[in-house]
């Protein structure tokens, strides 16, 4: 079989960038290991024990991140839907009311206006109202898209603007868990694409979670003609001569000058010896343990009216693997119901994430790791008592996934979810016709990975020289 | 194929493009890109679009030729003929 391009992996990148070679009439096919789409933004049910019947779970999807208002231009989210050729209505966006960021002695409110954010830095830390504003103004000045640009420490430039450390912790918190693949810091170019992302554009929900978005980028690959097949893991890929040339399937081998991966720099290098002979991209540390609570009724807007807290219980933040399984002293709490509308009929559904440590759940024998699951849980459970107050909601159903889950399912080494710190930013390898595309070229979460797919495909399958 | 045809297929393929835009009161002498929310993807997808269509290929250095609807005329007519 020859195709124009191969696509490894139908997480958001694969899609994209297979909705985008199709459209222009490239033959192209996915490739993925899992029987359905979405990698680490997928989704899974699991039995109602109590009930009986099936609930439905998204994997991510806290947040869809860059919100805009419909008819807003030149936002990553209105590229985004240029690209793929989607209608912004499609997406059923329900914009969150504001989160908070949640610190001992001080709590931040953010939401999809951002003046919001700049008056609770101004009225919290009188002091630092300049500083925060040329900070803004660096951030809104950044090419964060130039690909040719190097690392620097955020922290770094953080201090040279910002004198209050407080501060510092407190604007980095969300940044870093939302997509940092460096400890305790990050790029600064993905710093500002964060700070852009969250800060000055915001969160919104796609009305039926991240089913309505796979389900919208599984149809346009259909109507333009892309091929995908799932439960069809890559072996590995074929070079020759210092050039990729095709994939292993099996005993099958499908060539194309072109090979588009999304499985991670080192997950990519695993799989291929003559990349693995050049380079040996570090696995990335950072993973997470999430509890999901289903409960009775959705909790009263009068205990909590915001979307997603972002809590510490002290004035440092530390973000680095859990040194003992997970670490409860910082959590990412998220309230899918405080998407608008605000309706208060139903269940309602908590999720919490953690800090976790691939290796030491990685040891752990079966019913130790079942217990030391329902410990997250309870640890969880409790942080929620703690932040709202009043909290007396009753638990129907709880699910938590580890970091062997999270490996399990979507085959990223240590279940690391923002991938590699070496990062391929013009998603260029030493191999020519192979390239990363998704969270190791750089650019992650639903939105950043699929303006990954995008303008990988662009650069390289619709472009490039190969093609 | 005339240069009012030619001016309809850019404008058609824009519309698909950006369907949020209106056309229908550009300055054919002003640069599109001032006029239009257009980025360099776009711009990729205006040259896609005519190789779809029209089995029209712009190379990468004939790029900046599409800057205004005037320009695109008088560049793309020859190759229309
Ligand atoms: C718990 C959690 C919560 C998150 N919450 C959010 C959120 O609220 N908002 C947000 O924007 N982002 C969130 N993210 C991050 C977001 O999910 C990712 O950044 C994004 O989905 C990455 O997409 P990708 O295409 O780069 O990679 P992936 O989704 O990892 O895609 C890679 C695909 O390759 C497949 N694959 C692997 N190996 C092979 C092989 N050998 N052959 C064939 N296929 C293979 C995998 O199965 C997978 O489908 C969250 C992530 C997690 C884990």
């Amino acid at each position: 079989m020859k195709y124009d391009a191969i696509v490894i992996g139908a997480g958001m990148s694969g899609l994209a960038a297979g909705i985008r070679l199709a459209m222009f009439d490239k033959k192209v096919v996915i490739l993925e290991k899992h029987s359905i789409p979405g990698g680490l933004n997928s989704y899974y049910q699991r039995k109602n024990f109590d009930k009986g019947g099936i609930r439905q779970f998204d994997v991510g999807l806290h947040a869809l991140t860059n919100f805009i208002k419909k008819g807003e231009k030149g936002k990553p989210f209105s590229k985004l839907l240029k690209q793929l050729r989607l209608s912004y209505d499609d997406f059923k966006l329900c914009p969150q009311s504001y989160s908070k960021i949640l610190f001992p002695d001080y709590s931040l409110s953010f939401s999809n206006e951002f003046e919001l954010l700049q008056n609770e830095v101004m009225e919290k830390f009188p002091r630092e109202k300049d500083n925060f504003m040329k900070l803004v103004t660096r951030v809104r000045d950044f090419n964060e898209l130039d690909l040719t640009i190097s690392y620097s420490s955020s922290r770094e430039v953080l201090r040279e603007i910002i004198q209050d450390e407080v501060l510092i912790e407190m604007i980095l918190c969300p940044l870093l868990i939302y997509g940092s693949a460096w400890e305790d810091d990050m790029d600064f170019a993905q710093f500002v694409i964060m700070f852009k992302s969250l800060y000055f554009e915001g969160f919104s929900r796609p009305e039926g979670g991240v089913r309505t978005i796979i389900t919208l980028l599984m149809e346009k690959l259909k109507s333009v003609g892309g091929e995908i097949r799932f439960k069809t893991p890559v072996s590995e890929i074929i070079t020759q001569d210092g050039k990729a040339i095709g994939v292993k399937i099996g005993d099958e081998e499908i060539h194309a000058p072109v090979i588009l991966s999304s499985i991670g720099l080192p997950e990519t290098a695993k799989i291929t010896q003559a990349l693995h002979e050049k380079m040996n991209p570090p696995i990335g540390a950072m993973t997470f343990l999430e509890s999901i609570f289903v409960l009775d009724k959705k909790i009263p807007l009068e205990k909590n009216d915001s979307t997603i807290i972002f809590y510490n219980d002290s004035s440092k933040y530390t973000y680095r693997p859990a040194q003992n399984f997970f670490d409860p002293s910082s959590a990412v709490i998220c309230f899918p119901d405080n998407y608008e509308p605000l309706v208060r009929e139903g269940e309602g559904v908590v999720r919490i994430t953690y800090m976790a440590n691939y290796s030491q759940w990685k040891e752990l024998p079966r019913p130790q790791y079942e217990e030391k699951k329902a410990e997250v849980a309870e640890s969880a459970l409790h942080l929620l008592k703690k932040v709202i107050t009043g909290f007396d909601e009753k638990v129907l159903f709880k699910d938590v996934f580890s970091p062997t889950t999270i490996e399990r399912y979507t085959w990223h080494l240590d279940g690391t979810v923002y991938g590699s710190t070496e990062k391929s930013r013009d998603g260029r390898t030493p191999i020519q016709g192979l390239f990363i595309i998704g969270t190791d070229q750089g650019f992650l979460g639903i939105v950043g990975s699929l303006l990954s797919g995008i303008s990988m495909a662009n650069l390289h399958g619709l472009m490039g020289a190969e093609a | 194929m005339t240069a009012a045809n030619v001016r309809q297929i850019v404008l058609d393929i824009i519309s698909d493009i950006a369907p949020d835009e209106d056309v229908s009161t550009l300055d054919d002498s002003k640069s599109l890109r001032e006029q239009l929310d257009l980025d360099s993807m776009d711009f990729l997808d205006i040259v896609m679009e005519l190789r779809k269509r029209h089995k029209v290929e712009v190379p990468q250095e004939d790029y900046p030729k599409l800057a205004t609807l005037e320009s695109c005329v008088s560049y793309l007519s020859p190759k229309f003929a």
